[in-house]
C-alpha cells in the first residue's frame, strides 16, 4: 500500500500547481505592495508648483487624514484618474499632490485645464523624494492617517470602484477610529490584501 | 476568400481530431478492427486539413491581405519575404496554428511508419494525438481565431515587432515548437501504454526516436533563442534565466532525463514505470510552460491586454490532459511489473543518479519560476527569483552531473567495475589538474568557480574520449581492428559520444564567458581608440543609410592587434518607423575563441557616440556545443535499431530464419 | 507566441547596455561595485531586469543613487538595505534568506534527497523480495555475457 502512495504524489502536486495557476490568472504580477504600509512617511521637502503657495514636506501630512497622490501631465492614466481626484476633493477629502517629473508649466497647465483637486503640490523634479516614498510608476496613491503614517496605497489609475471599495472605507475607518487603529480590513479585490 | 477557407480547415481538422480521439480508442477497448483502423487515416485528414489552413494564413501574409485581423496587427507591407513569412507564426493566433501543424504531423508520421506498432497500441497512441489536437484546436476556435476579418480593412498593417524581425528568432519558433509537440508523442505512447497496461523493451524502443526527434530540435531551438539574445539585446548576455526561457529550458532537462531512461527501458527492461511518469512530465511541462507564455501569469498583464478567458481555457486543458494523465498513472502505474534488478554502482544505477539530478535541476527551475507566483497566493508577500538564485543552486546540481557523465558510460550494464572506470580515468584527471594550474596561472583574478568549471569541461570532454576509445581498444589492438570495431560500433553510441562532447564544449563557454568578458563603456569621437582584452578598436565615425522598412545608423569600428589589423565592424542602431521602435544590431568579429563585440549608443550632442565594446572569451562554444548536441542526437537517430520499422524487419527476419 | 515573444520584447526591448557613460564612476573599484549592486536589484517596471540591465528612467536613477550612495561611504550592504527599505524584497534577485523563503533555499536539496531515499528503499525491498543469488557458473556466465565491449 504505501507503495501505491508514491504513486499518487504527482498527481496531488498537480492539484496544488493548478490550484496556484488558477489563482494568478485573477492576479496583476506588476503589481508590487509598498514596503512602506504602516510606517511614517519619509521625510521630504519640496518646492511648490505656484511660488505664492506653500511646498510639501512630511509635516503637512500630520493632523488629518489624507489622500499622496502622485501625478504627472504627461501621464495618461493620471488623466483617466482626474475626475475621481475632484470628486473626493469635493467631498472633503484633502489630497496632496506629487508632481513626478514635469516641466512645472505643463503641469500648471493642465491643472488650469482640468481643475485642481490637490490641497498643497510638492514638486519632485529628478524624481528623488519619489524614491524614498518607493514609487515605481505614475499614478500612485497612498493614504496616509492623521499622526502621518503610510497606511495604504494604491498603485496605477484609480477606477470608481476602487474608490468606494477600497479608498474610501480605507479613509472613513481611519477617521472615525484614528491613526490608533491598528489594521485596516480590506476586502479580497483591494490591492495589497491578503489572500 | 482564401481565410475563409483556411478557418474551414480548422474547423474540419477539428472534426478529424474528434474521430481520431475517439472510435480508435473505443475500438481498441472492444478489439473492433474497423473502428481501430480510424485512427491513420484521421490523422492523414487532420494534418492536410491544419495544412491548409497553415497555408491559407501564409498566403494571407505574403499577399499582405489586410482585412484580416492577424496581418494587420503583425504585418506590413513594406516587410521582407522572410519577415512575412515568420509573421505567420510571430503572434499568438499563428503560432498556435504552427503548434498544430506540428502536432498534426507528427500523428500523421506515426500513421504513416507505425505500421510495425501492435494495433492496438498504435490506435491508442492516435487517438490521446487526436484528442491533445481536439483540445488545442477547440482552444484556437473559440479564443484564438487567426482568421478573423476586420471590415473596413486598413491600408497597410501595424508591422511586426522589429526585435522579432531578425534571422534568428525567425527560426526559433519552429525549432521550440518541434521540441514541445515532439514531446507528445512520448507523452501519448505513454499515455497508451498506461491503457493498455504493459510497457517492455519494444515500446521503449518506439518511444525513443520521437523523443530523440524532440530533444534536438528543443535543443537547437534553446541555442538560437539565446543566440538572438546575445547578439540582439546589446551587452553580449544570452542567458536570463527569465520565465519565458525557463518554460523550454525545464522541458529540455526532464526531456534529457528522459531520453536516458527510455535506454534502460529499452536494453535491461527496468525503470518502466519512472519512464513513462517521465514522459508523462516532459509533455506536461511544455504544456506548462505554453500556459505560462501565454496567460499573462508571470508577465505583466498591465501592458498588454490579455484575454482572460484564453488563459482559464488553457487552465482547463491542462487540467484535463495532465490532471487526467497523472490520475491514470496512479490508478494503473502500481501494477506495472518491475524489471530487470542491478547494483547500485552499474550503468543502471548511474542512469538512476543522472535522472535523479536532472530532474532535481528541472523541479529547481520550475521552483524558482513558480515560487514568487505561489509565495504571493498564499499571502507570504512579493519576492523576486532572479538569476543570482538560479547559479547558486544549478551549479551545485551540474558538478556532480557532470563528474558523473564521464565515469557512467564505463560503468557496465546491472554490475559496474567503479574502480576499474576510475584508472581509465587517470589521463581526465591528469587533464583536470593541467587545466585547472595552467587557469589559475593565466588568470589568477578569475572567480575559483570558474578554474573549476573549465576543469570539468576537461574532465568530461577527456572522459568521453577515453571511454569511446576504449571501445575500439585503440592502442590496445591493431588499427585496422580498432577500425572494424568502428565501423560496427551501434549510431547511438557515436550519438552519446558526440552529445557529450558537446556539453564539454558549453560548459567550456558558458564557463569563460561568464567569467573573463572585458566590458568597455565610453564616448568616443572619430579618431578615438579603447583597448579592449589587447584589441585595439578605431571609431571611425557613422553614416545613416536606409533599409526595407527601417533607417539605419551604422557605425565603425577598425580593430587591430599589435599593429596589425584584424576585422571592421560595423555596428548598427535602425529605426522602425512604423511602431516607433528602435532595435540594435551588434557587429561581431569571432576568432572561435572569443568574439569582439561592438554596439553603438546615443550621440553625445556632439560628434561623440556612446559605445559599448566587449571582448568575450569561448562564447561561440557556447553555441557550437549546441549544435554538437543536436547533432549527436541526430546521429543516435540514424542508428538502425531506432529506425522507424527496424523491429518490424527484425521480427520478419527472425520468421523466415525459422521458417 | 504573441506573449512569449511580447514578453520578451518588454524585457528586452530598449536597445543596447544599459549603463551610460555619463553615470559612471571615476573610480574604477567605486564603479565595479555598483555594477555589481546593480546586478542584484531588480528594475520595479521591465519585469525580470536587473537595473544594471534595463534603460528604463527609475532604473537609470537607482543606478545614479546606489552611486552616490556608495560615493558618500556606505557598504555595498547599506546600499542595497537602503533600496530594500523603499521598495521591499522584491527588488533583491537574489532572494533573501529568511522563513518565507526556506522553501526556495532548502527545497532543491530537501527534493534531491527525498527523491534518492526513496528510490533507495524501493530497490532494496525489490531486492530483498525478488533476488534469488545465483550460482556460481551462472555468475560467470552473465559476467563474461555483460562485459562485451561492444553492448554500449
Amino acid at each position: 500500500m504505501p507503495k501505491r502512495i508514491a504513486f499518487i504524489v504527482p498527481a496531488v502536486l498537480f492539484l496544488v500547481l493548478a490550484v496556484t495557476l488558477w489563482w494568478g490568472l485573477g492576479h496583476d504580477p506588476s503589481i508590487v505592495p509598498s514596503a512602506l504600509i504602516d510606517k511614517p512617511a519619509p521625510a521630504f521637502k519640496l518646492p511648490p508648483l505656484e511660488e505664492e503657495n506653500p511646498g510639501l514636506s512630511e509635516q503637512d501630512l500630520e493632523g488629518q487624514v489624507s489622500l499622496v497622490n502622485v501625478f504627472a501631465s504627461w501621464c495618461l492614466p493620471c488623466r483617466a484618474e482626474h475626475p475621481i481626484l475632484m470628486r473626493l476633493a469635493e467631498d472633503d477629502v484633502t489630497i496632496f499632490g506629487l508632481n513626478y517629473k514635469d516641466k512645472p508649466e505643463d503641469a500648471r497647465n493642465w491643472l488650469g485645464r482640468l481643475g485642481d483637486p490637490y490641497s498643497q503640490i510638492g514638486v519632485d523634479l529628478d524624481g528623488r523624494v519619489s524614491i524614498d516614498w518607493g514609487i515605481y510608476g505614475v499614478p500612485e496613491t497612498f493614504v496616509v492617517d492623521s499622526s502621518g503614517r503610510i497606511r495604504y496605497k494604491h498603485i496605477g489609475p484609480m477606477a470608481p470602484r476602487d474608490l468606494e471599495e477600497c479608498i474610501r472605507p480605507v479613509i472613513e475607518r481611519l477617521k472615525e477610529q484614528g491613526p490608533g487603529l491598528e489594521t485596516v480590513e480590506l476586502p479580497a479585490s483591494c490591492q495589497g490584501s491578503k489572500g | 476568400m482564401i481565410p475563409e477557407i483556411g478557418h474551414y480547415a480548422l474547423i474540419l481538422a477539428l472534426f478529424a481530431a474528434l474521430i481520431q480521439g475517439t472510435l480508435p480508442l473505443a475500438g481498441a477497448q472492444r478489439a473492433d478492427a474497423a473502428w481501430m483502423a480510424l485512427a491513420r487515416p484521421a490523422a492523414g485528414i487532420q494534418f492536410i486539413f491544419i495544412l491548409t489552413a497553415f497555408l491559407a494564413l501564409m498566403h494571407a501574409y505574403v499577399t499582405s491581405d489586410f482585412s484580416v485581423l492577424n496581418v494587420v496587427n503583425n504585418s506590413h507591407s513594406a516587410k521582407p519575404l522572410l519577415y512575412k513569412i515568420s509573421g505567420v507564426w510571430g503572434n499568438h493566433e499563428g503560432s498556435m496554428v504552427l503548434w498544430m501543424l506540428i502536432l498534426s504531423l507528427f500523428g500523421c508520421a506515426v500513421a504513416l511508419f507505425g505500421g510495425n506498432l501492435p494495433p492496438t497500441l498504435r490506435a491508442r497512441v492516435l487517438a490521446v494525438q487526436g484528442l491533445i489536437g481536439t483540445g488545442f484546436l477547440l482552444f484556437m476556435l473559440f479564443t484564438s481565431n487567426p482568421f478573423e476579418r476586420v471590415f473596413p480593412a486598413p491600408l497597410d498593417g501595424n508591422d511586426l515587432n522589429p526585435l522579432l524581425q531578425d534571422p534568428g528568432l525567425a527560426f526559433h519558433p519552429p525549432f521550440l515548437y518541434l521540441g514541445y509537440v515532439g514531446f507528445s508523442m512520448a507523452f501519448s505512447f505513454a499515455i497508451a501504454a498506461l491503457i493498455e497496461g504493459r510497457v517492455d523493451a519494444a515500446w521503449a524502443r518506439w518511444v525513443r526516436p520521437w523523443t530523440l526527434v524532440a530533444w534536438c530540435s528543443l535543443t537547437l531551438g534553446i541555442a538560437l533563442g539565446s543566440w538572438w539574445a546575445y547578439y540582439e539585446l546589446g551587452w553580449g548576455g544570452w542567458w536570463f534565466w527569465d520565465p519565458v526561457e525557463n518554460a523550454s529550458f525545464m522541458p529540455w532537462l526532464a526531456g534529457t532525463a528522459l531520453l536516458h531512461s527510455a535506454t534502460v527501458a529499452e536494453k535491461r527492461d527496468a525503470l518502466k514505470s519512472w519512464t513513462i511518469l517521465l514522459a508523462i512530465i516532459t509533455f506536461s511541462l511544455s504544456l506548462i510552460g505554453t500556459f505560462l507564455v501565454r496567460s499573462g501569469v508571470l508577465t505583466s498583464v498591465h501592458t498588454f491586454a490579455q484575454d482572460p478567458t484564453r488563459g482559464l481555457f488553457i487552465l482547463g486543458l491542462l487540467i484535463i490532459a495532465i490532471g487526467g494523465s497523472l490520475v491514470l498513472y496512479a490508478l494503473r502505474a502500481p501494477a506495472m511489473k518491475a524489471g530487470g534488478l542491478f547494483a547500485p554502482i552499474s550503468r543502471e544505477g548511474s542512469l538512476v543518479l543522472n535522472n535523479l539530478l536532472l530532474m532535481t535541476a528541472a523541479a529547481t527551475v520550475f521552483l524558482g519560476t513558480l515560487y514568487p507566483l505561489v509565495l504571493d497566493a498564499v499571502g507570504g508577500g512579493t519576492v523576486s527569483v532572479g538569476p543570482p538564485y538560479f547559479t547558486a543552486t544549478f551549479v551545485p546540481l551540474m558538478v556532480p552531473m557532470i563528474v558523473l557523465m564521464a565515469i557512467a558510460p564505463m560503468l557496465a550494464w546491472k554490475r559496474g567495475d567503479l574502480a576499474g572506470a576510475f584508472t581509465r580515468l587517470r589521463l581526465a584527471a591528469a587533464v583536470v589538474v593541467v587545466i585547472a594550474l595552467g587557469t589559475w596561472y593565466l588568470k589568477s583574478e578569475g572567480p575559483v568557480l570558474a578554474v573549476l568549471g573549465l576543469a570539468l569541461a576537461g574532465w568530461l570532454f577527456t572522459g568521453t574520449l577515453i571511454e569511446f576509445s576504449g571501445r575500439l581498444k585503440l592502442f590496445r589492438i591493431g588499427m585496422r581492428e580498432s577500425l572494424r570495431r568502428a565501423a560496427h560500433l551501434p549510431r547511438a553510441t557515436y550519438g552519446m559520444t558526440i552529445a557529450h562532447a558537446g556539453i564539454a564544449i558549453v560548459v567550456a563557454g558558458i564557463t569563460a564567458s561568464s567569467a573573463w568578458q572585458t566590458e568597455k563603456i565610453q564616448v568616443l569621437r572619430p579618431g578615438e581608440t579603447v583597448e579592449v582584452a589587447g584589441y585595439i578598436f578605431t571609431f571611425e565615425g557613422t553614416q545613416e543609410l536606409q533599409g526595407p522598412n527601417y533607417t539605419i545608423e551604422r557605425g565603425t569600428f577598425q580593430v587591430s592587434r599589435d599593429g596589425a589589423p584584424i576585422a571592421r565592424l560595423f555596428p548598427e542602431r535602425r529605426f522602425y518607423p512604423v511602431q516607433g521602435r528602435q532595435t540594435t544590431e551588434a557587429a561581431i568579429y569571432t576568432t572561435w575563441f572569443a568574439d569582439l563585440y561592438a554596439v553603438i549608443g546615443d550621440a553625445d550632442g556632439e560628434d561623440g557616440r556612446v559605445t559599448r565594446l566587449y571582448h568575450n572569451p569561448l562564447v561561440p562554444w557556447i553555441w557550437v556545443g549546441a549544435v554538437v548536441m543536436a547533432m549527436g542526437g541526430a546521429v543516435s537517430l540514424s542508428d538502425r535499431r531506432h529506425r522507424v520499422g527496424a523491429p518490424a524487419r527484425r521480427r520478419a527476419a527472425a520468421a523466415s530464419a525459422r521458417a | 507566441m504573441k506573449a512569449a515573444l511580447i514578453a520578451i520584447a518588454l524585457l528586452f526591448a530598449l536597445p543596447a547596455g544599459a549603463v551610460e557613460p555619463d553615470e559612471m564612476l571615476a573610480d574604477p573599484v567605486l564603479e565595479q561595485r555598483a555594477r555589481e549592486i546593480s546586478k542584484n536589484l531588480r528594475c520595479l517596471v521591465c519585469q525580470n531586469q536587473s537595473i544594471d540591465d534595463s534603460n528604463a528612467e527609475l532604473a537609470r536613477d537607482l543606478r545614479i543613487l546606489v552611486r552616490q550612495r556608495l560615493v558618500s561611504g556606505d557598504t555595498d550592504e547599506e546600499v542595497t538595505q537602503f533600496v530594500v527599505a523603499r521598495y521591499g524584497d522584491f527588488v533583491l534577485l537574489k532572494p533573501p534568506f529568511k522563513s518565507t523563503t526556506y522553501v526556495l533555499w532548502f527545497g532543491p536539496a530537501v527534493i534531491f534527497t527525498l527523491a534518492a531515499f526513496t528510490l533507495v528503499v524501493l530497490q532494496r525491498r525489490r531486492a530483498r523480495v525478488e533476488a534469488k543469488p545465483l550460482s556460481p557458473a551462472e555468475r560467470r556466465r552473465l559476467d563474461s555475457l555483460l562485459d562485451d565491449g561492444l553492448d554500449p
